[in-house]
C-alpha cells in the first residue's frame, strides 16, 4: 500500500525524541505551570504543546480532503465565506403575531438576512392560548400562534419568496409548517419556492429539551411523513434541524453534544429508509443545529469532526450517493447557558468569542445571543449589538478570507480526532442499548447529561473553573441594565382574537377536517395533506393536536435527577 | 430516635422543559442531607399542591424559566393556604428579574428567590437557617 502519511518516518522519530528532550530539559527545567487543570471545558486533558507526533497517522485526502468535497472536514462549500458570508439569523418572537411581525421587519431593515421564529410555550406544547395550561405563558418566551390567522399576521408584508424562515418548533412542527405553506399560498408563493427550516427534532426533545407531546413511535411517523411530503412538494425546505444545541444547554459535554446529535441524525435516516424512502430523496434536506460554547478550540473541532463523521457514515453505512446527502450543513447559536446574570455586559464579549468559534468551524448560519438573555427576552438595543457582533466578525476581523484557516494545526487536528473517537465510543454504547429510542426509554442520555451538568456546577462552586463575575472578579455593586417586559395584556388580547376566530370560521368544516385527520392517523397514509386541510379550515393548533392525541396518546417521562 | 429531616418537593410548574437547574438543585439538596422529591415536568399547580400535601413536605421549590412566575408562584401559594398548608416554605428559581423577585417576596408569594448564578451552597445555607423540619 502506498504510504499516504504526511510525515517522514525518520523525521517523526526525530521529532518524538526532541519533544521528550524539550519537555524535560526546557519546559520542566526552566518553566513553571500555574496550579490548575489544563483541560477543555468538557474535561478533555490538554498537553502543553502539540507536534506532528499527535497526528502522525493523518492522511490529508482521507481525513481532511478539500472544501466542498468528501469528507467535508474543511467545509461543505467550495468557497465558504469567500463566496458568501453565513446567514445572520437572530432568533426572535414575543407577544402577539403583530408585535413579532414588527420586530422581524425591523431586523430585516437592519441587515439581517433570514428570519428565525421563537414560539411561546403553549404553541410549542400544542396548547391554544385559552387553555388552562397556557395561563401566564402566552407570548412570554416567543410569539403566540393559535391558527393560520396568526401566521398570516406574523408574515404580513414579508415576502415569503424572498426570505428564508427558520421555525423553532418540534412536537407540533407539522402544523406550523402547514400554516407557513398556507400563508405562502395566500401570498401567491408556490410551495416549491419556500425556503426555510422547521426544527422538527423530536428525539432531542425526549433527550434534553423536554417539549414532547406524543410517544416516540408516533412522533417518528409524523417526521417521516414530513420528509416524504417535502421531497415531493417543498423541495427547498429543510425538513429537520437535528439539534445539539439543547443537549448542550441541558449540561452535556462537547463530545456528548456531538455524539447524541449525530446518533439522532442517523436514527432519522434509518426511520426514513424503513418507511421505504430512498436515502438521497430526503437526506439532502436534513440540517443540523449546534451550540457554540466558551472553549474556542474544542468547539471548532466539534464542528469539523461532525462533518467528517456524518459524511463517512452516510456514505459507508447508509449508501448515500448524492453528495448533498453527505454534507453536514449547520446553524449555530452561541451558548445561552454560558451567559451570566452578573455583570451582563460581559456577555457581549463571551458571545463574540463563541461566534468566532462557530465561524472558524464553518457554520452556515449563526444566532448570537444578546447580553440580557439570562434575565429576560432581549431588548432591541441588546439584539442590535448581538447582530453587529456578527457583522464585525464578517467584515472587520479577517476570519472570512480563507477557508478552514486552522486546518493542519497539530492541536486542532488532534482534538478533532479525539472528539470523533469519543463520538464513536458513544455510538457503540447506544447500539448496545438497542438504538436511540430504547436508550431514551432507559434514560441513558438523560442520565449522562444530568451527571455532566452536576459536575459542571461542582467545578464552579469549588472554583476549579472560573466564571468571571460569578465566582471570581465579583462586584458587590452590580450594574443595572434595562430589561424587556412582555405586556401582560398580550394574553387577554390573544384570547379575544381566538374567541373571535372560533365564532367566525366555518365550524362544520373544522370538525370535518379534524375527523378526516383522525381517520388518517389510524392508518398509514401521509398525514401532511390532512393537516394542511385542517389548517386552511382555521382549526386551531390545540384542536389539531387533541385530535392526534386521541389516536396517538401522550408521552410521559420517568423523572430522574 | 430517627432524625427529623427537612422534606423538599422540587417542581417544574407550567410548560417549559428547562430542567437543568431544577435537577442540579434537587441533587445538591439531596447531597446536603435533605429528603428530596422531584415531581418532573409540566405540572399544574393542582398537581404540585397535591404532591406537596401527600408527601408532607416542608418546602416546595419551584423552577420556572418561561416567564410565568408572576402567575404560577402566587397561585400555588394561594392553593396551599386554602388547603391549610400556608406554613410550607416556597422557594422560587429561574429567570426572574430583580423587580419581580422583590414583588413576589413582598406579596408573600415566595419566601426566597434564587436567580441564575446562585451557588447551591447558598440555597442549602438559607434552608438551614430558615426552615425547621
Amino acid at each position: 500500500m502506498a504510504d499516504k502519511k504526511m510525515f517522514d518516518d525518520d523525521k517523526l522519530k526525530n521529532i518524538k525524541e526532541e519533544n521528550k528532550k524539550w519537555k524535560k530539559e526546557v519546559y520542566d527545567a526552566k518553566g513553571k505551570e500555574r496550579d490548575i487543570n489544563f483541560q477543555t471545558i468538557s474535561g478533555v486533558p490538554i498537553d502543553p504543546l502539540y507536534t506532528p507526533e499527535n497526528i502522525e497517522g493523518m492522511d490529508y485526502e482521507e481525513d481532511l480532503g478539500w472544501p466542498g468535497c468528501y469528507p467535508y472536514t474543511r467545509g461543505v462549500q467550495p468557497t465558504m465565506y469567500r463566496g458568501r458570508v453565513w446567514t445572520m439569523r437572530q432568533f426572535a418572537g414575543f407577544g402577539t403575531a403583530k408585535e413579532s411581525n414588527e420586530r422581524y421587519r425591523y431586523l430585516l431593515s437592519q441587515g439581517q438576512t433570514g428570519l428565525s421564529v421563537a414560539f411561546d410555550m403553549p404553541t410549542i406544547m400544542g396548547h391554544d392560548s385559552d387553555s388552562y395550561m397556557a395561563t401566564g405563558e402566552v407570548g412570554r418566551v416567543g410569539v403566540a400562534i393559535d391558527s393560520l390567522a396568526d401566521m398570516e399576521t406574523l408574515f404580513d408584508q414579508i415576502p415569503l419568496d424572498q426570505v428564508s424562515t427558520s421555525m423553532t418548533i418540534n412536537a407540533p412542527a407539522s402544523i406550523l409548517y402547514a400554516m407557513y405553506i398556507a400563508t405562502g399560498e395566500k401570498q401567491g408563493v408556490p410551495k416549491d419556492q419556500l425556503r426555510g427550516t422547521i426544527q422538527n427534532d423530536i428525539l432531542k426533545e425526549y433527550i434534553a429539551q423536554k417539549s414532547w407531546i406524543f410517544p416516540p413511535e408516533h412522533s417518528m411517523r409524523i417526521i417521516t411523513d414530513i420528509f416524504e411530503y417535502s421531497a415531493k412538494n417543498v423541495p427547498k425546505w429543510n425538513t429537520i434541524s437535528i439539534s445539539g444545541y439543547h443537549i448542550r444547554e441541558a449540561g452535556s459535554t462537547a463530545a456528548q453534544e456531538l455524539a447524541f446529535t449525530l446518533a439522532d441524525g442517523f436514527a432519522y435516516v434509518e426511520a426514513g429508509k424503513e418507511k421505504g424512502l430512498d436515502v438521497d430523496d430526503f437526506a439532502p434536506r436534513l440540517s443540523f443545529f449546534f451550540n457554540a460554547h466558551n472553549d474556542v478550540f474544542e468547539e471548532i473541532c466539534k464542528y469539523r469532526a461532525a462533518r467528517r463523521i456524518w459524511a463517512k457514515r452516510m456514505k459507508e453505512k447508509y449508501g448515500a450517493k448524492d453528495q448533498r446527502s453527505l454534507m453536514l450543513r449547520f446553524h449555530t447559536q452561541t451558548a445561552g447557558c454560558s451567559l451570566t446574570a452578573q455583570q451582563p455586559e460581559n456577555n457581549i464579549v463571551r458571545t463574540a468569542y463563541q461566534a468566532m468559534a462557530a465561524v472558524l468551524g464553518g457554520t452556515q448560519s449563526l444566532h448570537t445571543n444578546s447580553m440580557d438573555e439570562t434575565l429576560a427576552l432581549p431588548t432591541e438595543k441588546a439584539v442590535k449589538i448581538a447582530l453587529r457582533t456578527q457583522q464585525i466578525l464578517a467584515h472587520e476581523s479577517g476570519v472570512t478570507n480563507t477557508i478552514d484557516p486552522l486546518a493542519g494545526s497539530y492541536f486542532i487536528e488532534s482534538l478533532t480526532n479525539k472528539l470523533e473517537q469519543e463520538a464513536e465510543e458513544y455510538f457503540e454504547k447506544i447500539d448496545a442499548l438497542g438504538g436511540v429510542i430504547p436508550a431514551i426509554e432507559k434514560n441513558f442520555f438523560q442520565q449522562e447529561i444530568t451527571d455532566a451538568a452536576y459536575k459542571q456546577q461542582e467545578e464552579l462552586e469549588s472554583k476549579e473553573r472560573i466564571t468571571v463575575g460569578v465566582n471570581e472578579y465579583i462586584e458587590d455593586d452590580e450594574m443595572e441594565i434595562d430589561l424587556f417586559k412582555v405586556d401582560p395584556a398580550v394574553e387577554e388580547n390573544q384570547k379575544a382574537r381566538l374567541a373571535k376566530l372560533r365564532e367566525e370560521r366555518d365550524n362544520e368544516e373544522v370538525s370535518n377536517t379534524l375527523n378526516a385527520l383522525k381517520e388518517t392517523a389510524k392508518g398509514n397514509d401521509n398525514l401532511m395533506p390532512k393537516i394542511l386541510d385542517c389548517v386552511k379550515a382555521y382549526c386551531t393548533e390545540g384542536e389539531i393536536i387533541s385530535a392526534l392525541k386521541e389516536v396517538f396518546g401522550e408521552f410521559k417521562e420517568d423523572p430522574i435527577f | 430516635m430517627a432524625e427529623d429531616k427537612i422534606r423538599i418537593l422540587v417542581a417544574k410548574p407550567g410548560l417549559d422543559g428547562h430542567d437543568r437547574g431544577a435537577k442540579v438543585v434537587a441533587r445538591a439538596l439531596r447531597d446536603a442531607g435533605f429528603e428530596v422529591i422531584y415531581s418532573g415536568l409540566h405540572q399544574t399547580p393542582e398537581e404540585i399542591v397535591s404532591t406537596a400535601l401527600q408527601e408532607d413536605v416542608d418546602i416546595v421549590g419551584l423552577s420556572i424559566l418561561s416567564g410565568a412566575h408572576m402567575t404560577l408562584i402566587p397561585k400555588i401559594r394561594e392553593m396551599l393556604k386554602e388547603k391549610g398548608a400556608g406554613d410550607i416554605t416556597i422557594l422560587g428559581g429561574g429567570t426572574i428579574p430583580d423587580d419581580e423577585k422583590e414583588e413576589l417576596l413582598n406579596m408573600g408569594a415566595a419566601d426566597a428567590i434564587f436567580t441564575p448564578g446562585t451557588s447551591t451552597e447558598d440555597i442549602v445555607n438559607w434552608i438551614n437557617e430558615n426552615v425547621k423540619p
